[in-house]
């Protein structure tokens, strides 16, 4: 195999915008692999048994700890949301261009934080 | 002439469009669940019950979770195959991962059948 140079030395790379937005669709896809899944499965089997069951459930999730780690998954796949659409539109070379490419990477940083606050306030 | 090597990329391009066909299914759910909920102004224990108990609903929530799987297996594929270099523990982890989901989709079986 020919051998081709390798850069890893990680505390100095600087990651161009589009390549933070790539490392947290990773990031946020594993999180959500690992604890968004069962998370899921978990608050929806919990609350569907029984009116007592869905009010224990509600009552689970109102804890802060529980809150933040929520938040933590509306983040994760909103993110992960917002960046798959993204990468999606590059498929179809929508935005290809460096400039409309470091612009819609903003656009999924700023839009899934946004989002994620709004969703944060009124959960909290 | 390309050297190939036993795990090639001739499987690589047909995952690279399940990945995005789970992807464009999971966000049509999602809008789906979201307009439901804004529709009826929030939710509560009737409307989620309801929900579930409605026979379409539960094979568009199935639908959701295996295109979820399949899309979480090559993403966390992709994932290991870039950090875990050595084979026998990538085989591992791959293995781990497999497990995983299929207990994901045994508790999605039971949760949307099992009790009915």
């Amino acid at each position: 195999m020919k051998q081709r140079p390798v850069y890893l030395d990680l505390p100095r790379i600087r990651l161009p915008l589009p390549g933070i937005i790539s490392i947290l669709h990773r990031l946020s896809g594993a999180l959500l692999f690992f604890a968004g899944i069962p998370l899921l499965l978990y608050g929806v089997a919990g609350s569907l048994a029984s009116p007592e069951a869905y009010a224990e459930m509600k009552a689970g999730f109102a804890h802060p700890v529980a809150k933040l780690v929520l938040i933590g998954m509306i983040w994760a796949y909103l993110h992960h949301f917002c960046a798959g659409v993204r990468y999606l539109l590059l498929d179809i070379h929508r935005g290809i261009e460096l400039e409309p490419a470091r612009r819609s990477s903003a656009v999924v940083l700023v839009l899934s934080l946004a989002l994620t606050l709004i969703l944060g306030v009124r959960l909290w | 002439m390309t050297r190939r090597h036993a795990v090639g990329a001739h499987y690589g391009l047909m995952d690279w469009l399940i990945q995005r066909l789970t992807a464009v299914l999971m966000a049509v759910y999602t809008l789906l669940v979201l307009a439901i909920v804004l529709w009826n102004g929030g939710i509560d224990y009737a409307l989620w019950t309801e929900l579930f108990a409605h026979a379409g609903f539960r094979l568009a929530s199935f639908l959701f979770m295996v295109a979820l799987l399949y899309h979480a297996w090559i993403g966390m594929r992709d994932i290991l195959m870039d950090y875990v270099k050595p084979a026998g523990m990538r085989l591992l982890l791959e293995t781990v991962t497999v497990v995983i989901l299929f207990a994901y989709l045994g508790w999605t079986l039971q949760l949307l059948w099992g009790q009915a």
